[in-house]
Formats: structure tokens, C-alpha cells, sequence
């Protein structure tokens, strides 16, 4: 059974597999042809038959997305290209080292929806990718894949790169709509949602560079074969970064279903220096963090929704037993603080406020108080500290501040409080 | 909006038209959701979060914004749930982490809405124990607004204001999260017509005016609505004062006129109500041919003195009256009375020969309202700028442009305000109005879609001058060009606060009050019979007064707050006049250049001091009401007329109160208007007054003359060089410099170039001004500012030298 679909060719040809002459002498767009022989509603039902689900963070299905938009026209195609969550960096590989594979996905993609322009947003400080990108786009100008009349047939595509200009935020679909208008990248009211109303008010899809990536494999093999691959709800192969305290960081493509254990020390290599697992985060900064009890459970999206957490944009962060779990929050939080776009109230003044209770416990000057505050605050951001997470904000980028202070409260609370002159810790 | 809908809000079961966004249905069923940055003119953003409310779904309940959630049939609401009520108490305690609470030293301390809902809807005290975050404050964002960072709770009231409302987003957000701020642009200040607005909305002390810091506490203001008289729109106004001064003017809320809107020249220029230059004695010339300070009787005995000399001798058709335009209608009313009853004279005028004729402005079929609007599909601008002449007019029709679909064509010889907001712009040198006509009508050429537009009713025209150095005529033409498309209406615009209110009141040599043709005997023998004394006939109207002045024929001139030297589109012609001026008196604010020369000037009360109605351009009549003294020995009009009358053998009556109740009675388009009912009753938003008895009937009879290679486009600014602005100290030195604007092919065909000092020669002089470039102007153009002072004359014909 097939256990890589988007890293063996940059695997197999690692000096040029950015290259259209590598892209199409090893099978590529193939599957374009495929496809524009196809109904476009043939596609869709395919990629539906394929349980895809979007690599973004939310884990949609795509094809149930797609179904969504809206019957008018022009729709748009957008790829969300803004990678920017802390310790996920598989986007940019696929970027990188395999644009043609993405481009092809964005023609087919396209044509399926009707789309005749897409977009591509790419994190502002991924120059590289989006140059890499650039440069597959021009070459599938000039070969007949873009631009009027795509290889004989009667549909036309034309594809825009655009660079972010730095802001976290914009990996929001909205706000990134926002910042392709030429608007400030602030999240909108939803509804309506862009596959109503999107680029330019008009019906619009927002999709992860890594699903659009899969979607040439699920036209050459058939959504049923994809749909063979991993267990239930988390079908297809899926890139895993892997970062902090492991003996091999980087990224991995695998499927899905094996256990943390298997992840961590094995694919991982296991914690260096000889230290113990402290905990981990399954699923990049957002997400409620893991410890080791869970080890032995299996790394799908459903069992990680189910143990209180998610497996986002795949972004896993490991910390062995020396990790100050202060320290690590606030520098989360910190981040989140510095990518607020500032429009609602309680995650403008809240997640700075966190952060600064978070400092003064760092520095020595925390209060008995602050451990009470620190989760009242997190619950005006969101009610309940619920998992999925409530919110009062627009977007879910406040919320996300919540994640790693309710997790070391969860976990480590005596930790936190033995860092707080004065304060007494829990059952002694 | 759809059909009503039901929905449950706090257990109460209520109806709300389905779509009605969820905080104003609430709020109409009695239920306050405390808010910030929802403003019931501007979409919603959904930012402060304060109105959260709890909605029961399908999976619970959730909390949502109640400022972007539209009603739906059987939702159910909680808005004072313990969630709810935590989560408000989240956002403001969160709101106050940043806010310097600086409340005894902010202007909003009294009238807060962060002060306020802190109060009802806060946690009491805060948690929050760091430093706040600081900025330099306040920072000058234009002339008349500062802005203090610390206080802003960034609701985006202001910059959605000066996005979506007035359309010159001069201010925006900058930065991001913590460290969003507002700011204006880089070397571009915020520098708006209508930029109080965004002071008056603002719910934190972030934005203040400073015509009115550090000036009063709320709780020390006392408050009166009234109508603004700065133009003939006619905006609704609270006026604010305190220990006899006016302080400020706030915009009132009213759906048909102003929506809470008001322009800065409305909201600021009352501060020439306390200019050290106003008059506040009568003043009378003195055998050293100066004007010396006089008692009442005096100058009182000596007008009814001079001017019952010259009907003796030369009877009353040597006396006439000018002004009213800027008067209540019950101080324009004594004063048509006074002229026409008491003196005897037909010649009187209110209209100074810079509007589109008296005969249109109070005649013509198919008035348009300011709120039909609201309803146009088309919108036809064929007159002044009126973002420089009546601006929130032009808010008005901006709504109707951007929010409410309408398409709108703009007819004018440079960009207007509008220009960016139409659908179609059409662009014609002055001195080829009428043929421009004609190709429209005909949907000639380039002109064949604008055509096609207009046959998209219903279709509001709004006619005027668009120049003063065209003629009056064209308007005319134009209105009646308007009157042959399907379903339209005509608003003609004149500038002046009560022009129609004064013509209305009989202000005109052919019109009796209430709209009645002067020339009808039976008429005026119905008005002898309530006056109790003779009605004069027709006479001159203000040209003719002019050249009787130059003339001779005319001994004895009674001025209304009017000055026709600065005002006349002829002005050297109307100085002439007053330079061979015989026995002048003036009623004013100030001295002015008409009334230099006067042998009488006397001090009026004004707006703020009387009471009394205007009628705005769309005939809706408005309370004007009185909440500060005048100044010094000043008086109200009718006081003083009565006076005066008293003096010659007759009266006008006692009081306005007894005149308002007068012309209820004689002036038969007037009957359904009294104070009680503009106080108390149906009339609060104003009561429009029914069209007719007299009608006018349009006529396409505008032909063009033949001109040059320049003509002058003669139009008008807002912040002008009248005393209403240069005696008051925030707006004076906002009026720029007049220039001569070419357009930049005239320019190198003439080889100027912007900032050269030139020589503009029109018919009736010259003036030294720099040139100005301005490429939105027809060509063949030179662009004057009429209102700024230089004076060459209103003929067509210009020379621009070096």
C-alpha cells in the first residue's frame, strides 16, 4: 500500500524536483490531462469519495467544502500559503521542492470549481517558496498548462503568487482575502463564509497548500484508492513537523493511525541527551498539549479531537523534562500577543495582558492571585475553557492564547505555583 | 428588510422585521444591549465585542455579537445571562487594561459611554496591575480635532465614518493588536468638511474638538434643539451652552434631513455668535460723517424720521428692503410687512441674484424631498458642488450613491464631491450649459448612456447654479429638461439658511406671504383686510432695487442681515449702488461691506437668540429655538421692527410668537404650521409646507452666448471669506486662498504654471491671484472662487495675464 504521495519525488530527485523537466518526467500533469477529460462534477465527487481532509488546521473535508460555493460567477481559487503557525513547516517544503505538484493540484482544483483565477498567498517571509513558485507558474505559462485554452481544451486559469507582508493572522481565510484586496489582514464577520462571499465579495475557496498537493495523486488513482490509505477520518498520508527535544526533527510524511510512542522515539529518535518526555503539542501552538499518558494513543485528527486537542497544521512540538512550562507558554503567548490584529477587545487587550502576568511570575514577581487571574483572563477570551474552545472574538486566534496557559494549569500547576512567592501549592 | 419575524429575548416573545440586525431589534423592544462600536449609520464591525448575547442553537448556546447577528424566526435570546454578563464584564474590564481613566480631566467625563456602561455593565474594579500603555497625548490630527491614543478603545466609529459616510477616509488605523492606534496620513491631516462628526460619535474622549476643550462639563451644559442657518439644508441641532455662551452643536438624529450629521461649518462657525467684532450697540452717522454708538430711541427716531421724509416727498416706491435670507421666517415675515404695509413699497427681495430665481425655488412642481433620496434610482446633479455649498446634502445623496444603489450624474464643469460615487460625470464648460443640455436631452454622442440613465425613475433632480457666472436661466432649463423624465422630482438648491423660508414670507416683489402672487388685487385686498392697512404692488426685485440705487429713484434702504456688495454676483454693480447710497439701514451682525456706508446700523439678536422657523430647500419648515441673550444692547428683529412701525403710524405685531400665529393665518401654504406643533406634536422632524398656490413652470429658454477662449467657472467654497467664518477663530483660518485654476493644457497653452501670480480679467475688473492646476476642469475653464473675495465681475468672458 502506498505510504508517501507528496515527498517522493523531491525525495527521489532532491537536486531538481522544482524543475518542470524533473515534474514531467516523473508522471506530472498526467493528471491534468486526466482531469480535463473529466466532468468538472466528476472531480468533486471524486476528491469527495477521497475523505481528503484540508491540512490547514480545521481538517474540513474537501470536497464537502467545495460543494458549498456559491452558484455565481467569477469564483476564485485561493491557496493559503501563509504557513506561520510556530513549529509547522511543511508547507514551505512542498513550496519549495515540488511547486508543480501544488500547481497542478491549483489547475485541477480550478477546474473543478470553475475558477479562472487563483491566488496564492504566500507567508511574506517564505521568499524562496514563493520565487520557486513564481518560477512554476512561468514555466507552466509557457508549456500550455496556463492561460487561455490549457492544453487545447476551452478552460482558462490564470495564477497569482502574492507575498504576505508578515502577519500571522492572514493565515486566517479572511484575512488573507483581506490582504489579496489590498485591505489591512484583519479576520471578517462570518457569514457570510468566502465560499458565499469571498475574494472580491465573489464565491470563493480557501485551501492549505498541502490538500491542493494531494489532489493530482486522488485524479490519477481514484478517490477510492486514497481513500484506502489510514484509518477512518484520517485518510491519505499526511506531513508531520516534528520539532523541539527529538533526536531527528524535521518533517515526516506518514500515515496516520500509528501510536506517539511510535512517532516520538521512533520516528522521532527519541528525547536527546537522555532526558524524559516532558509533554508535547500534537498539533502546532494552538493546541492543548499532550503528556505522556497519552503515548500510547493513536496520532489520528479523531483521537486527538477526542484526548482534548487537535491535530491542526500538524506541527508537532516536543519538550523533554528540563522545559520551564512557564517559560514555554509565555513564549506562546507572547507570539499570539504580537499577531493579535488588534480588532477585538479580548484578544487585543487579553493575550498581551496574559502575557505580562506570564513575565512578572517569569521574573520572580508573581502574585497568589495570578493564578486565579491567569485563567478568569483566559476565560473572558474564551468562556467555559472549553475544548473545542468558545469564543468571544471573531477568529480563533484569541482562543488560541488560551491553549497553553489552560494546559500548564491542567498539567503543571504546581509547577506554575511554586514560581509564585507566596502562593501555596494544591494538596499540601 | 423582510416580513416580521418572531423571536424570544429574554423570555419575552417580541416581533422584529425579519433581518433587522438583533441590537436594534432589542433595543426597540425595550431591551438595551450595551455597545461601542455599533452605530446605527455605519455597518457593523462586530470589535469592541460589548454587545455579546447568548442565541440558542443547535448545539448550545453561543455567544454571538448582537451587532452583526440579523433576527430569525424563533431564535432565543439571552442578553443578562451569568455568561453574558461575564463576558461584558470581560470586555470592559479588558477595554479599561489600556484606558488612562484620565476622567476628571477628559471632556467626554459626563456624557462617557466607556464611563457609562462601566458603570452599569462593568466588573467595578479592575485587575490589572502593570503599566498601561502610553502615546503622546493628545497629537493635532487637523485644525479643529485632537486625538488622544491612551483614551481610544478602537471602536473604528471615526474611520468608518470618514469612510462610508463623508468618503475622505483621511484617518485610519496604523499598526496592529496592542499597538493598533489611529492616525492620520503621513503629512495629510484630517482634514474634513465633516470631521466634528467623528467627535461627536466618538465613545471615549479619543477625539475632541478644539473649539469646545477644556471648555464645560456636560452636567454644567443647558441644551435646546434647533435648526442650523448656516445653509438651506437645515440640519437638526442641539445647541449646548453654558453661562450665556453657546459652546457647541451637537448633530441630532432626524431620518429626513440631516441623520445626525452635520458639516464643521454648521457645527463650528457659532463661535462668531461672541466675535469681539460683533455689533452689540445701534450705531448712527454723525455730522463728522462716522458712525458713532446711539441709543434705541435715537437711532430709532431717526430712521422713521428720514424714511417718512422720503415717502413724503417721494413716496414709498423710493424706499425698498433687501435681506431675510438668513432671518427667521417670522422676522422675514415683519419685515415683507413692514415694506409692503407700513411703508407702502412692493420693492423688497430676499433673493440676491445668486440663486437659481425665486420663481423656481418656490414654484416649482414635483418638489423632491431630501428623503426621496432614499428612494431615487437616479439622481441627477446639475447644480452647485454641494459638498462646498449644502454638505450634508451631499451625505445625503453619497448614501444614496454607495448604500443604497441609486446612480448618480453629476453635471459640472470640475470634479465635485460626488464625482467619485457616480455613475456618470459629465464635465462642460460654462457659457455651453444650454447646448450641453440639448446633446443630454438628445442623448448625443458620448452623452447616450447618461441619457439612458436617466430614464430609470424614480429620478431626483437637484438643480442650481453651478456657477455664478452662468445665468439663472440654465437652472431653469435644466429643471425643466428634469420634469419631462418618468417619475422625477426637482429639489432646486439655493445656499442661503432661509431663502425660500424669506420668499415664502412675502420677501419678493411678485409674491405675497404664503406663496401668493402679488399682482392679484383680490389677494392683496384679503391681506389689507388682516393687516389693517393698504398692501403695495409689485415692484422691484434686488437688480432693480440696485440700479434704482444708482440711479436715484431709490432714497431709502432698509437692509435685512444682507450684503449685497460681497454677495451680488455683480458686485461692482451693487457697489455702484451702495456708493450713491442714500438713506441706508442696516439690521446685521456685523459690519460689513454694504453696510460701511449705512446712516443707521442696528444690532441683532440671532441664531441661538430668537425663536422662530426656517424653511429649509425641500419647504420643510423647522423650530428654531433661543437659549443663550444677544450681545450687549442687541434686539430681536421683530422687536425692533415694531419699533420702527410703531414710529411710522403702523405695527407688524407683537412678538414672533404672535406673527408665527399671523402667518398661519395669511399665508395659506403656511396653515398647518404653528410653534406647538413643531415643539410638541407631529412636526418635531419639521413639517413640509404643500406646493403652490403660485406654480412655476420651467422653460428650456437658456440659450448660450458666444464666448471666447476662457470662460469663467465663478463657484463657491465652503469656508468662504463671509463673516460667519473669518469672525470666528477655528474656521477663519481654514478658508483658503482664492487662485485662478486652469486646466494644465490651458496652462502651457498659456505658459503658466501652478503658483505663477497672474492677472484674471473679467467684465467688471481684474484681481492679482497665483494660478492653481487643476486637470478635472473643462477645458477652455478658469476655475474663481467667488465667495473668497476677489472680484472681476460675473460675466463669462475672462483674460488670465501675467
Amino acid at each position: 500500500m502506498t505510504d508517501r504521495i507528496l515527498t517522493v519525488r523531491m525525495e527521489a530527485h532532491p537536486t531538481d524536483s522544482h524543475t518542470m523537466a524533473r515534474y514531467e518526467a516523473t508522471g506530472g500533469y498526467a493528471a491534468l490531462r486526466k482531469a480535463l477529460a473529466m466532468k468538472p462534477e466528476d472531480i468533486v465527487a471524486e476528491v469527495k469519495a477521497s475523505n481528503l481532509r484540508g491540512r490547514g488546521g480545521a481538517g474540513f473535508p474537501t470536497g464537502v467544502k467545495w460543494g458549498f460555493l456559491a452558484p455565481t460567477r467569477p469564483r476564485y481559487l485561493v491557496i493559503n500559503a501563509d504557513e506561520s503557525e510556530p513549529g509547522t513547516f511543511k508547507d514551505r517544503q512542498l513550496l519549495e521542492r515540488d511547486p508543480h505538484q501544488l500547481l497542478e493540484g491549483i489547475i485541477i482544483s480550478s477546474f473543478a470549481i470553475d475558477a479562472h483565477h487563483a491566488f496564492v498567498f504566500v507567508r511574506g517571509e517564505y521568499p524562496r517558496s514563493a520565487r520557486r513558485l513564481q518560477q512554476a507558474v512561468e514555466e507552466a505559462r509557457a508549456a500550455g498548462y496556463l492561460g487561455r485554452g490549457i492544453l487545447g481544451t476551452g478552460f482558462d486559469l490564470d495564477v497569482t503568487v502574492h507575498l504576505g507582508a508578515g502577519a500571522y493572522i492572514c493565515g486566517e481565510e479572511t484575512a488573507a482575502l483581506n490582504s489579496l484586496e489590498g485591505r489591512r489582514g484583519e479576520p471578517r464577520i462570518k457569514p457570510p463564509f468566502p465560499a458565499v462571499a469571498g475574494l472580491y465579495a465573489k464565491p470563493t475557496i480557501v485551501n492549505n497548500v498541502e490538500t491542493i498537493a494531494n489532489i493530482p495523486w486522488i485524479v490519477m488513482n481514484g478517490g477510492a484508492a486514497y481513500n484506502a490509505i489510514g484509518p477512518e477520518g484520517s485518510r491519505g498520508t499526511r506531513l508531520l513537523s516534528l520539532s523541539g527535544h527529538v533526536a531527528n526533527p524535521g518533517n515526516y510524511e506518514i500515515v496516520m493511525g500509528m501510536s506517539w510512542r511510535d512517532l516520538i522515539f521512533g520516528i522521532g529518535g527519541g528525547i536527546p541527551n537522555g532526558k524524559a518526555l516532558k509533554c508535547w503539542i500534537p498539533g502546532g501552538a494552538s493546541a492543548p498539549w499532550f503528556t505522556p499518558d497519552l503515548l500510547d494513543t493513536p496520532v489520528t485528527l479523531d483521537d486527538i479531537a477526542k484526548n482534548g486537542s487537535m491535530a491542526g497544521s500538524g506541527a508537532v512540538v516536543v519538550m523533554d523534562e528540563t522545559t520551564n512550562v512557564v517559560a514555554a507558554a509565555w513564549s506562546i503567548v507572547r507570539f499570539f500577543s504580537h499577531e493579535s490584529c488588534g480588532q477585538c477587545t479580548p484578544c487585543r487587550e487579553g493575550t498581551t495582558w496574559l502575557q505580562r502576568i506570564l513575565e512578572r511570575i517569569l521574573a520572580g514577581q508573581g502574585r497568589p492571585s495570578d493564578v486565579d487571574l491567569l485563567l478568569d483572563v483566559c476565560d473572558n477570551i474564551s468562556p467555559g475553557l472549553r475544548w473545542p474552545p468558545a469564543q468571544t472574538t471573531i477568529c480563533p486566534l484569541g482562543p488560541s492564547a488560551v491553549s497553553p496557559i489552560t494546559s500548564i494549569m491542567k498539567h503543571f500547576r504546581d509547577e506554575v505555583v511554586a514560581m509564585i512567592p507566596g502562593a501555596v501549592t494544591a494538596g499540601v | 428588510m423582510s416580513d416580521p419575524i418572531k423571536l424570544t429575548v429574554d423570555g419575552r416573545e417580541v416581533t422584529a422585521p425579519g433581518g433587522q440586525l438583533l441590537i436594534k431589534a432589542a433595543e426597540e423592544h425595550g431591551t438595551y444591549i450595551p455597545r461601542f462600536c455599533w452605530h446605527p449609520r455605519m455597518k457593523p464591525v462586530g470589535m469592541c465585542r460589548m454587545c455579546l448575547v447568548e442565541v440558542e442553537g443547535p448545539r448550545g448556546k453561543v455567544l454571538v455579537t448582537s451587532c452583526t447577528t440579523p433576527v430569525a424566526e424563533g431564535m432565543v435570546v439571552h442578553t443578562k445571562s451569568d455568561v453574558v454578563k461575564k463576558a461584558q464584564e470581560g470586555v470592559l474590564e479588558f477595554l479599561l487594561v489600556n484606558h488612562p481613566l484620565d476622567c476628571p480631566v477628559c471632556d467626554k467625563g459626563g456624557e462617557c459611554p466607556l464611563q457609562d456602561q462601566t458603570l452599569s455593565h462593568g466588573p467595578g474594579e479592575s485587575r490589572f496591575v502593570e503599566e498601561k500603555r502610553h502615546f503622546e497625548k493628545p497629537i493635532a490630527i487637523s485644525e479643529l480635532v485632537m486625538l488622544d491614543r491612551e483614551r481610544c478603545i478602537l471602536c473604528a466609529r471615526c474611520t468608518r465614518f470618514s469612510d462610508e459616510i463623508s468618503g475622505d477616509p483621511l484617518i485610519e488605523f496604523i499598526d496592529r493588536g496592542n499597538h493598533t492606534q489611529i492616525n492620520t496620513f503621513p503629512d495629510e491631516p484630517f482634514a474634513s468638511y465633516f470631521s466634528g462628526n467623528t467627535v461627536q460619535i466618538c465613545p471615549v474622549g479619543a477625539l475632541t474638538a478644539t473649539p469646545y476643550r477644556f471648555r464645560a462639563r456636560p452636567w454644567d451644559l443647558e441644551a435646546v434643539e434647533s435648526t442650523c442657518p448656516q445653509c438651506s439644508v437645515g440640519c437638526r441641532v442641539s445647541v449646548q451652552a453654558s453661562q450665556n455662551q453657546v459652546l457647541r452643536l451637537i448633530g441630532v438624529d432626524v431620518d429626513a434631513t440631516n441623520q445626525g450629521w452635520l458639516c464643521d461649518k454648521g457645527r463650528f462657525a457659532f463661535e462668531h455668535l461672541r466675535a469681539p467684532a460683533r455689533l452689540s450697540t445701534p450705531l448712527v452717522r454723525g455730522a463728522d460723517g462716522e458712525l458713532h454708538e446711539a441709543g434705541w430711541g435715537e437711532a430709532l427716531d431717526l430712521i422713521a424720521s428720514r424714511i417718512g421724509a422720503v415717502i413724503a416727498e417721494r413716496g414709498p416706491a423710493a424706499v425698498a428692503g433687501l435681506g431675510g435670507a438668513r432671518s427667521t421666517n417670522e422676522e422675514a415675515y415683519a419685515f415683507g410687512k413692514l415694506l409692503r404695509g407700513v411703508l407702502g413699497t412692493g420693492n423688497l427681495d430676499a433673493s440676491l441674484g445668486d440663486d437659481p430665481g425665486a420663481a423656481l425655488l418656490a414654484g416649482v412642481p414635483h418638489r423632491a424631498t431630501i428623503d426621496d433620496l432614499e428612494r431615487a434610482k437616479t439622481i441627477l446633479v446639475w447644480g452647485p458642488d454641494l459638498k462646498e455649498e449644502l454638505p450634508v446634502l451631499h451625505l445625503r445623496v453619497r448614501r444614496a450613491a454607495t448604500a443604497l444603489g441609486a446612480d448618480v450624474v453629476v453635471v459640472h464643469p470640475r470634479a465635485t464631491g460626488l464625482d467619485r460615487d457616480a455613475a456618470h460625470v459629465v464635465r462642460y464648460r460654462p457659457g455651453e450649459g444650454a447646448a450641453t443640455l440639448q446633446r443630454l436631452a438628445a442623448g448625443e454622442g458620448d452623452l447616450a448612456a447618461v441619457r439612458a440613465a436617466l430614464d430609470t425613475g424614480p429620478v431626483v433632480a437637484i438643480v442650481g447654479r453651478t456657477g455664478l457666472a452662468e445665468s439663472a436661466d440654465l437652472a431653469d432649463a435644466v429643471a425643466a429638461f428634469a420634469l419631462t423624465l418618468a417619475d422625477a422630482k426637482v429639489m432646486p438648491v439655493a445656499r442661503r439658511g432661509n431663502v425660500l423660508g424669506a420668499i415664502d414670507m412675502g420677501v419678493h416683489p411678485h409674491l405675497l406671504p404664503g406663496r401668493v402672487a402679488a399682482s392679484d388685487a383680490a389677494a392683496r385686498a384679503a391681506l389689507a383686510a388682516a393687516w389693517g392697512c393698504a398692501v403695495a404692488v409689485p415692484g422691484r426685485d434686488t437688480s432693480g432695487i440696485l440700479s434704482g440705487m444708482a440711479d436715484g429713484s431709490i432714497a431709502a434702504v432698509l437692509l435685512l442681515g444682507c450684503d449685497p456688495v460681497a454677495d451680488h454676483p455683480d458686485r461692482k454693480a451693487a457697489a455702484a449702488a451702495f456708493d450713491k447710497a442714500p438713506f441706508l439701514v442696516s439690521l446685521d451682525l456685523f459690519l460689513n461691506e454694504s453696510n460701511r456706508t449705512a446712516d443707521v446700523v442696528l444690532p441683532v439678536d440671532t441664531f441661538t437668540e430668537v425663536e422662530g422657523t426656517m424653511t429649509n430647500l425641500e419647504g420643510r419648515v423647522q423650530k428654531s429655538n433661543r437659549i443663550v441673550p444677544g450681545v450687549g444692547a442687541s434686539r430681536p428683529v421683530v422687536e425692533i421692527l415694531e419699533d420702527l412701525a410703531a414710529r411710522l403710524g403702523g405695527s407688524i405685531g407683537a412678538g414672533a410668537a404672535a406673527i408665527a400665529k399671523e402667518i398661519a393665518l395669511v399665508a395659506p401654504a403656511y396653515a398647518a404650521v404653528s410653534w406647538e406643533a413643531l415643539d410638541w406634536g407631529r412636526g418635531r422632524d419639521g413639517i413640509v409646507v404643500a406646493e403652490g398656490p403660485f406654480t412655476h413652470t420651467p422653460e428650456r429658454r437658456a440659450t448660450d452666448p458666444s464666448v471666447g477662449a476662457l470662460t469663467l467657472h465663478l463657484g463657491r467654497v465652503l469656508y468662504d471669506g463671509g463673516t460667519m467664518i473669518t469672525a470666528g477663530p477655528s474656521l477663519a483660518r481654514l478658508a483658503p486662498e482664492p487662485a485662478a485654476h486652469l486646466h494644465p493644457d490651458d496652462a502651457s497653452r498659456l505658459g503658466f504654471a501652478a503658483g505663477d501670480r497672474v492677472t484674471v480679467t473679467g467684465n467688471a475688473g481684474s484681481a492679482a491671484m497665483a494660478v492653481a492646476i487643476d486637470p478635472t476642469l473643462a477645458r477652455g475653464t478658469v476655475y474663481l472662487p467667488f465667495n473668497l473675495g476677489a472680484s472681476i465681475g460675473n460675466g463669462l468672458e475672462v483674460k488670465v495675464e501675467k
